[in-house]
């Protein structure tokens, strides 16, 4: 009985932590496309807000 | 879990980048637009002639630019919710609080991290100036925005002398290594314009990070809470 427990709450947190990772990639894709892809159109639409925020920019 | 980690930074960022895009297109653009004259060639000094004017007529509201600008600023704090978010459900899961209050001063070390680490050396560049490679200051932006984050979370959660001293060795890591400068200064934009523009960029940086920890910090207490009671139920 405790080591289904065990199994059980191992296995919520190891999902909770795939979670975890999923959410802070997808993140980090979003900050490296809108910020930082040098690709032309993307860089020119986001030319303004590229300086503002302080990434390096062209 | 996942639902619910993307639900709070999705709302965040919304909300944190909409206000964020206002007061960059009010305290900011304008400084953009100035410099960008410089960098065009329509505004000249250091000439013969160098009397310009400091308050030239700068263009106003442009739909097309602007509101692409304000989507790519709700688009790039979503992004920096969705890491803030995670690392938050982490830091709970291992005991801290996580609320609106506390999420302020999460905002204060994400501002550390992402702009004012960045910053100390790379200062947000206005355009006209000159600088080195873009990938070489990319590859530094982000290594420096890594070391800094850590040491952000070293210096929040570690309980040793070890831990708080390798936060300062990371702190001070990039800025000894240096980042890639450029090799001769071409830039044809005023320095009060450069100056401005990064005391600017850095102080709505810091209002953004603020306002960002804030609603992150209340969007995902919100969700845990939801989420409690409907397993209680």
């Amino acid at each position: 009985m405790n080591v289904e427990t065990a199994t059980a709450t191992q296995t919520t947190s190891a999902s909770a932590l795939v979670s975890v990772f999923a959410i802070a990639a997808l993140g980090l894709g979003v900050i490296f496309l809108a910020g930082h892809v040098q690709a032309g159109t993307l860089h020119d639409a986001a030319h303004d807000v590229r300086h503002a925020t302080g990434f390096p920019c062209h | 879990m996942f639902t619910r980690l993307l639900t709070s930074a999705l709302f965040a960022g919304a909300a944190a980048g909409l206000i964020i895009a206002l007061l960059q297109l009010f305290f900011v653009q304008p400084v953009l637009l100035h410099a960008e004259l410089y960098e065009g060639g329509d505004l000249v000094h250091f000439g013969t002639d160098s009397t310009v004017s400091a308050t030239p007529e700068l263009p106003g509201f442009d739909a097309v630019r602007d509101g692409l600008s304000i989507i790519f600023t709700m688009l790039i704090y979503s992004g920096y919710a969705m890491i803030l978010v995670a690392l938050m459900s982490l830091a709970e899961s291992r005991g801290a609080v996580i609320n609106a209050r506390a999420g302020l001063v999460w905002g204060v070390a994400g501002f550390v991290a992402v702009h004012l680490a960045p910053g100390f050396t790379l200062a947000p560049e206005v355009p006209g100036v000159a600088a080195a490679d873009v990938y070489e200051r990319q590859i530094w932006w982000f290594a420096t925005v890594l070391t800094a984050a850590i040491a952000m979370w070293l210096i929040a959660f570690s309980r040793s002398w070890a831990g708080w001293g390798a936060a300062v060795v990371l702190l001070l890591a990039p800025h000894v290594i240096g980042a890639p400068e450029p090799e001769v200064f071409t830039g044809p934009v005023p320095t009060e314009i450069g100056a401005l523009f990064a005391s600017r960029a850095l102080g709505i940086g810091l209002a953004a990070w603020v306002m960002l920890g804030a609603f992150a910090g209340f969007f995902w207490s919100r969700e845990s809470e939801a989420t409690g009671q409907a397993q209680t139920v």
